[in-house]
């Protein structure tokens, strides 16, 4: 831009297309990437969505019969509602929980580094890890429930893992733990971003700090809270290894998931057919909830 | 005796012709618990003496769920293992219609495979257009009902000779405080004992006429009311065994804890390496001592196409090595599993292998739930028992009807 700019007015305007030539030769490789791998990846999975390939995949059409057939499984139907249901609590719950701790470390408290280290260990750890970490310790004969028990709690009973209709929590619990921490750093560094002077201005007002944070800070914070649903969104669509870890889907199919099935149904079960139907509605799921999200950002900009 | 010993020199002539330069073969399988390690050693061993060639060991931990998509994905992605272990049946069938597996006809005829090798529905599953694809190393059957004696003395009732007296017994189970029935909450373990039940309870035309047939009809009828009707009486049962692995289940069993557990014949090592006696601790019941029928599942090997003659050869030796005598007693053994080969005696089996090895020999015997149905079926089911073994409130005649649509639409 400088340069064109400093041309004087008789050079001719430059080429759109060459403009930061350099950068965009060097973006080339990822572009061919991006399209290789992501695009032409996508566009061969739905294709053969429409087929029967079982272990190998081949072009022998069958129309919508797995589509047909996915919506007509039972494990399948428990999957999406069990995704539902963890991904509007923990979105929810990761980011209240997230930015109440940012806005509590954020008052100057004494050892800030200490308890910023605590809360943002847990996503040091893999989900695997995570899982198996915290299925001993809802396991009712050596965690939580035989400690209380042992304290003389005796009717003490808490046992998600192994109760169908609360097994759901268990994994909230485990996946809360994990990924709060960095939702809080991410928020930390959105409220280090506010001008002191705000601060300032509204204690002259003598506007409550409560007050302050919901109508001034927040809206404020609004891009920081872009990134971290973005972040939070992406990590509740991809939920599979704290399953396998926590549960393997269990009990009964009580807490599957869509990102499971499609393993199972591509891998163990050599049903690529089946697996790439699940998997494109996956991506049509996802598609849904980001189209109009990248559609409002894009009309923003252009105002 | 003639026979065999040609049948032999024409091996070892084999043997001498081509193994001009060792190589080292990879084997993977998923045999990685502690009896299962020891019978793999034995080939492993027997190789390495008898030819040129090495064994290279790759075991998969995990189970043969997670080791197959790992061997599948080497297969097809260009780097083929020298040989590899699948069920019996058609996990590796796609693979092999792709031109992916070695051909093994021409030493299987050479050395008379058919002649030996009992059943012979084994050879079947490894054959396809005529040719033969893999070599079969064992028979595991599921079909075994194991009965602690210890549990029932304690509930003072006597220990049960068939299913409807282990239905009879159970509420005296409950009252001692006992668990009837001890099943791993592991999804295989409760699609397993629902297969049992059905081979022993709907009988054997019920049970081809579903399989085989794929007959929906029947999976909806009366015979598999029955069988259904037994599974719910199961889920009740097992209710309280909170265990998820199945030698957890099968501890149950051998501490009293558990009347019963319905497993296949590799729960047989437990018993043995805990101690106890066949007969005096604890019994077997073939069939649910109702049916006295097993089905023939296990292990075969497949070798993967390699284009270099002498890997291609390594290949042939190992092959003709697992099926013979020598290595066939020394791998079963360890691994309590029966042979494949008709024309063995195994004088070392304990009582219950000895049943198993009667049962073979008159011929009551079925293919594997494997055998019969593509992977891709057996899941569906496996989502079904899951579901209806994890919900008391799942009925039995539902379940059925969901049984009856997965059969109708079976491949």
């Amino acid at each position: 831009m400088s340069r064109a700019r400093s041309g004087g007015a008789h050079a001719r305007p430059p080429i759109r297309m060459f403009r930061n030539f350099s950068s965009k030769l060097a973006a080339i490789p990822m572009v061919l990437v991006g399209l290789g791998v992501f695009v032409g990846g996508t566009i061969w999975t739905i294709v053969h969505s429409f087929t029967d390939s079982r272990l190998l995949p081949r072009l022998r059409w069958v129309g919508f019969d797995q589509y047909e057939r996915l919506w007509s499984t039972r494990r399948w139907l428990v999957s999406i509602e069990n995704l539902a249901v963890y991904g509007i609590v923990s979105l929810v719950l990761t980011m209240c929980l997230g930015f109440l701790l940012a806005a509590l470390l954020d008052r100057k408290i004494r050892y800030e580094d200490t308890f910023r280290t605590i809360f943002l260990y847990p996503f040091a750890l893999s989900f695997i890890v995570t899982g198996l970490v915290w299925q001993w310790i809802l396991n009712p004969e050596f965690g939580i429930q035989s400690i209380m028990r042992g304290l003389g709690f005796a009717n003490f009973n808490f046992d998600p893992l192994y109760n169908p209709d609360l097994v759901i929590i268990g994994l909230l619990i485990a996946g809360l733990w994990q990924g709060t921490g960095l939702i809080m750093v991410i928020m930390l560094a959105g409220l280090r971003g506010i001008d002191e002077d705000i601060w300032k201005a509204t204690r002259v007002d003598g506007i409550p700090v409560w007050k302050t944070y919901v109508i001034v800070i927040i809206p404020m914070m609004k891009p920081v809270f872009v990134t971290a649903l973005v972040l939070v969104t992406s990590g509740i669509v991809k939920l599979y290894d704290l399953v396998v870890a926590m549960t393997s889907g269990g009990p009964g199919i009580a807490s599957e998931v869509p990102a499971k099935y499609v393993y199972d149904t591509l891998f163990t079960r050599q049903n690529l057919g089946q697996g790439f139907a699940a998997s494109t509605m996956m991506l049509v799921t996802v598609a849904i909830i980001l189209i109009p999200w990248a559609y409002m950002q894009f009309r923003e900009k252009r105002q | 005796m003639k026979k065999t010993l040609a049948l032999l020199a024409s091996t070892s002539l084999i043997s001498v012709g081509s193994s001009a330069f060792a190589v080292d073969l990879e084997v993977t399988h998923w045999w990685t618990s502690g009896g299962e390690a020891a019978a793999v050693a034995e080939f492993a061993r027997l190789f390495n003496e008898k030819t040129e060639h090495n064994w290279v060991d790759g075991a998969i931990a995990g189970s043969g769920g997670t080791a197959r998509p790992i061997m599948i994905g080497r297969i097809t992605g260009g780097d083929p293992m020298g040989a590899t272990q699948f069920n019996h049946g058609r996990q590796a069938e796609e693979l092999v219609e792709a031109g992916l597996m070695l051909d093994l006809t021409d030493l299987a005829e050479a050395e008379g495979w058919r002649d030996f090798v009992n059943p012979t529905s084994l050879l079947d599953s490894c054959t396809l257009d005529g040719r033969i694809y893999c070599v079969p190393i064992n028979i595991h059957s599921w079909q075994w009902l194991w009965l602690s004696h210890k549990a029932y003395e304690d509930a003072g009732v006597p220990v049960p000779t068939n299913w409807d007296e282990f239905v009879a017994a159970a509420p005296a189970l409950e009252e001692a405080g006992k668990i009837p029935l001890a099943v791993g909450q592991q999804p295989w373990q409760s699609t397993g004992a629902f297969g049992v039940m059905s081979i022993a309870l709907a009988g054997r035309e019920a049970w081809e006429a579903v399989h085989i047939d794929q007959n929906a009809e029947v999976a909806a009828g009366p015979d598999y009311a029955r069988v259904f009707e037994a599974a719910a009486n199961a889920r009740s049962f097992a209710a309280r065994s909170n265990v998820q692995d199945w030698n957890q289940a099968t501890n149950l069993v051998i501490t009293g804890q558990a009347g019963g557990q319905i497993m296949g014949d590799w729960a047989q090592g437990e018993f043995q390496v805990a101690g106890l006696v066949a007969g005096e601790d604890y019994s077997c019941l073939p069939g649910l001592g109702v049916n006295e029928i097993i089905s023939t599942g296990g292990d075969a090997f497949y070798f993967p196409k390699v284009n270099n003659p002498e890997v291609e050869a390594a290949q042939l030796e190992l092959a003709s090595l697992m099926i013979s005598k020598e290595a066939q007693v020394a791998f079963n053994l360890k691994k309590g599993s029966l042979p494949v080969r008709g024309d063995i005696d195994l004088q070392a089996a304990n009582d219950c292998m000895q049943k198993g090895l009667e049962i073979l020999a008159t011929g009551a015997i079925l293919p594997d739930a494997n055998q019969t149905f593509s992977p891709d079926t057996q899941g569906q089911i496996e989502d079904l028992m899951v579901e209806f073994w994890n919900d008391p409130n799942f009925s039995a005649e539902e379940a059925q009807r969901l049984y009856a649509e997965i059969i109708a639409n079976a491949d």
